[in-house]
């Protein structure tokens, strides 16, 4: 016998294949060509326009819909490959409505801004569908460059190098590349296996190899290469500090979307009927919405903070109530409670006076058969010859670490938000002054 | 509620919207349709001479250009007259005049330019029971090959010649359908008053290749791999046909001579605009032919509300109204001066009026920091580019400089008084003169 969403506990198989599929198709499907043009015809092809100043990669965006409008989706899509080579991956992922969406002239005007990113995906997916590269490499320059990490910014980085000449090699200690597109992000954001397709796609240039399951010392990296790009992202989870918190079942959100992503059959996959999601970003909304997708009666996201503090957008906090996500604003765990595994788990109000985090007294309890921690991640075994600025690499505007010849990007690095679209920026940034530096000298 | 009935050259019509000569006017079960949605009269589709009908192409006849989500804004077509019997059309056109008197139904003529096809067609019309005839002297494609449609109506002296046969031979009343398809739409109109017309209908359509078909290298509509040009008429055309209308309206010689406005009307506010030109009514197709006969609901409605606020009366109140405003360049007044004002408050900040000022005009808008936009009125020629690139309606409007002050751009006091090329000193034929 099958379980449904009532069955307590943490069990496989709560909905049919049928709904799970329903469940976890795209979110955003691809526009058609009639609705691109129309969408496209909105654009006021602006001058110095705000939307490509809100792009971290800065991609010429009333070019490349004007390309859209007038029947010309492949030039369209060089546009902006030639800006942001992640282009397709960040139309799925990028948060539009508090960037390019967000300052759009026509959400000042009427409050429905041009659909950047969905037009963005109609040029990208156009382009990629049909044959061979848009890009071609320069003649060799016998420099040689490692890339660790093979996330959106090694991905960047790696495929500008190459373009200029130089041979790649990047290393990832994971079974594949993709990184967090691959491992990270919600399921119904990058469907039928996206994430790869755009690697294999962007590998196409040439000259990079990738050795996956394999990490090299920084030393040995540095001695071997004629520079060396570090995009290895946070692989540490921040722990909740509280009593309990060891309890079986008491898990890290984004092992848990990683399992999920990798999953073959989401059916097989186990989740609790009571789900408490703690945390407030991205990671926490793509938890808490995938929790219930998958078939949890009843999902919590708590977060210790407001609504207005909260890193997940407006939009994604609609998207997880949508789904039938609750969401309880400033509460934070006080301990977790079950005998072996988690049961149920307290929380307190919170109030913020002066801008500092305190307790009101008032407490609560979620019963709660599963618990994913997502309320950020940090920076681990960081080579220590580097220096860092808080809890990540320190960078300068290029990307330069304080060890020569040693550029980092990404969530790794400091400056700029954990957005696959900022690291692409800083992957390609960096390339592009590792470039300089090693040809200019 | 205004009176929006419509007499024009005696015929009578409860509002001045009539179907022109075209497909939606082709046969009886379209026209009693077009009567019960409202539309006042019909000018129904050009009839040829008895025999054989013409043949038409029986692959694409309309060819289009679009705007944003494929709002049809221009439509080509190469379709000919009717190719249907004349006996039936002529059966058709008296069993519906029979049915709606308070109608107008006028009937579109073509036969070869000779006197007796003209005698021999017009009493056959004549006994239908139409309203009146309009000659085809516009069609610009296929028949305009055989002698007939525009190769008549660019020939004065042919217009003139058939026109008066028209009224040798008939009681009715006669209105010259006149192509654009020349270069001084004056000269066919003044022969047709010669030749006794009635009244003068335009625009018919403009010669036109919408588009190339970019594989095959054929111009489209496309048949058999071959294309040829046809007749361009809808919202696109509406400019070209005022500016016709008026020059008809404002000549001394045509001054009286009543006129049916045709070309790109698609709105009651089209309509009025061509009725203040100085047509007398206005025809209609394209927009029929976009939308279906149910716009003329639209037309009428708008047409009184207007008039209602307006406080014009009847139809007759408003024709002809901005003919004495329409003059020539030289008659301008060059002491006018305006200056742009962009309205912060509704300003979105696309940079529009920036880049079309800055890349292509007067460099008259600045651009902060900030991307605020503001007007430089040393600069301000007061073209208007920035209000009409601007995607926001009254964001920019123009202010006319008051007397007393001081245009910036060329430190010249305004002092309201008139000054035109007639007289400026910088016009060398007034230099001459003195």
């Amino acid at each position: 016998m099958t379980a449904s969403i009532a069955t307590d506990g943490i069990v496989s198989n709560r909905l049919s294949g049928e709904e799970l599929a329903e469940n976890f198709s795209d979110l955003h499907p691809p526009l058609d060509p009639h609705e691109a043009l129309v969408a496209a015809d909105r654009c006021y092809f602006c001058h110095d326009a705000p939307c490509t100043t809100a792009c971290p990669t800065e991609i010429d965006i009333p070019l490349f819909i004007r390309q859209i409008a007038t029947g010309t989706p492949e030039s369209a899509a060089r546009t902006i490959f030639s800006q942001n080579i992640l282009g397709g991956m960040c139309a799925r992922v990028c948060p539009t409505e508090t960037l390019c969406e967000e300052v759009c002239v026509r959400e000042t005007a009427e409050g429905k801004p041009v659909k950047i990113g969905r037009l963005q995906r109609y040029a990208t997916d156009t382009l990629m569908a049909k044959p061979g590269h848009p890009f071609t490499r320069a003649a060799d320059t016998g420099k040689t460059i490692a890339v660790l990490g093979a996330g959106p910014a090694g991905l960047s980085c790696a495929h500008r190098l190459a373009m200029k000449g130089h041979a790649v090699t990047i290393y990832d200690l994971r079974s594949k590349g993709g990184g967090l597109n691959e491992f990270g992000i919600a399921a119904y954001k990058s469907v039928d296996g996206y994430a790869q397709d755009e690697v294999e796609w962007l590998l196409a240039i040439g000259g990079i190899t990738v050795e996956c399951g394999k990490s090299v010392p920084l030393s040995e990296l540095a001695d071997a290469f004629d520079a060396v790009f570090l995009g290895v992202g946070l692989s540490g989870v921040n722990a909740l500090g509280v009593e309990g918190e060891d309890k079986n079942n008491v898990l890290d959100a984004v092992s848990f979307i990683s399992d999920l992503r990798q999953a073959d059959d989401l059916a097989s996959l186990p989740i609790g009927r009571r789900v408490v999601v703690i945390g407030g970003g991205m990671t926490a909304v793509d938890a808490a919405v995938q929790s219930k997708l998958l078939g949890a009666q009843d999902v919590t996201m708590v977060y210790r903070r407001g609504r207005e503090a909260m890193s997940a957008s407006e939009f994604e906090q609609v998207l997880a109530t949508s789904k039938g996500v609750r969401i309880i604003y400033n509460a934070q765990p006080l301990r977790v409670t079950g005998n072996g595994a988690a049961a149920a788990i307290e929380f307190g109000y919170t109030e913020t006076v002066d801008g500092k985090l305190r307790p009101t007294g008032e407490t609560f309890t979620l019963a709660a058969d599963q618990v994913f921690k997502a309320i950020g991640q940090t920076l681990e075994g960081a080579p220590d010859a580097l220096n860092l600025e808080g809890r990540k690499i320190a960078v300068d505007e290029n990307g330069r670490t304080s060890v020569k010849n040693v550029w980092a990007g990404g969530d790794c690095a400091s400056g700029g938000d954990d957005l696959t679209v900022t690291a692409a920026a800083e992957g390609r940034d960096a390339a592009e002054d590792i470039h300089t530096t090693l040809m200019g000298g | 509620m205004a009176d929006l009935t419509s007499e024009f050259v005696g015929i009578k019509s409860p509002n001045p919207f009539w179907l022109a000569s075209a497909p939606p006017t082709d046969k009886e079960y379209n026209v009693r349709r077009a009567f019960e949605a409202g539309w006042g009269g019909v000018v129904w589709k050009t009839l040829g001479e008895a025999g054989p009908p013409i043949v038409n192409v029986s692959g694409p006849r309309y060819g289009a250009i679009w705007g944003a989500d494929r709002r049809l804004l221009g439509l080509n077509n190469i379709e000919l007259i009717t190719d249907r019997p004349l006996e039936t059309n002529l059966q058709e056109i008296k069993s519906v005049k029979r049915d709606y008197p308070d109608r107008a139904v006028v009937v579109s003529l073509m036969v070869p330019c000779e006197e007796g096809p003209w005698k021999k067609i017009l009493p056959l019309v004549e006994d239908t029971g139409a309203d009146g005839v309009e000659l085809n002297f516009g069609c610009p494609h296929g028949m305009a090959e055989r002698g007939m449609g525009s190769a008549v109506g660019q020939v004065p002296e042919y217009i003139e010649m058939v026109t008066r046969w028209c009224k040798q031979y008939s009681r009715m009343p006669v209105i010259v359908k006149l192509t654009p398809n020349i270069a001084d739409i004056r000269k066919p109109a003044e022969a047709a008053q010669r030749g006794g017309a009635d009244a003068v209908s335009l625009i018919n359509t403009i010669n036109s290749i919408t588009s190339v078909n970019l594989d095959d290298f054929i111009p489209e509509p496309t048949i058999d791999g071959r294309g040829a040009h046809g007749g361009y008429c809808g919202p696109a055309v509406k400019p070209i046909a005022l500016s016709m209308v008026s020059e008809i309206a404002r000549n001394p010689e045509t001054t009286n001579l009543p006129i049916s406005g045709i070309g790109g009307v698609t709105t009651w506010r089209d309509g009025a605009e061509f009725l203040a030109l100085g047509a007398g009514n206005v025809q209609v197709c394209t927009a029929a032919m976009t939308y279906g006969f149910k716009i003329v609901q639209e037309m009428i409605s708008g047409l009184s509300e207007w008039m209602d606020e307006k406080g014009h009366a009847s139809v007759a109140d408003v024709v002809g109204r901005a003919v004495p405003n329409c003059g020539d360049w030289q008659d301008l007044n060059l002491n006018y001066i305006t200056k742009a004002e962009i309205n912060q408050d509704s300003c979105i900040n696309c940079g529009r009026c920036f880049a079309a000022c800055e890349d292509t005009s007067h460099q008259a808008i600045l651009m902060s920091e900030d991307r605020t936009f503001s007007v430089d009125e040393g600069e301000c020629v007061a073209c208007n580019l920035c209000i009409n690139v601007c995607p926001v309606e009254g964001c920019i409007t123009m202010r006319e400089l008051q007397v007393g002050e001081v245009d910036e751009r060329t430190g010249r006091e305004v002092d309201g008084t008139h000054g035109d090329w007639t007289t400026h000193p910088n016009n060398p034929a007034v230099a001459a003169a003195e």
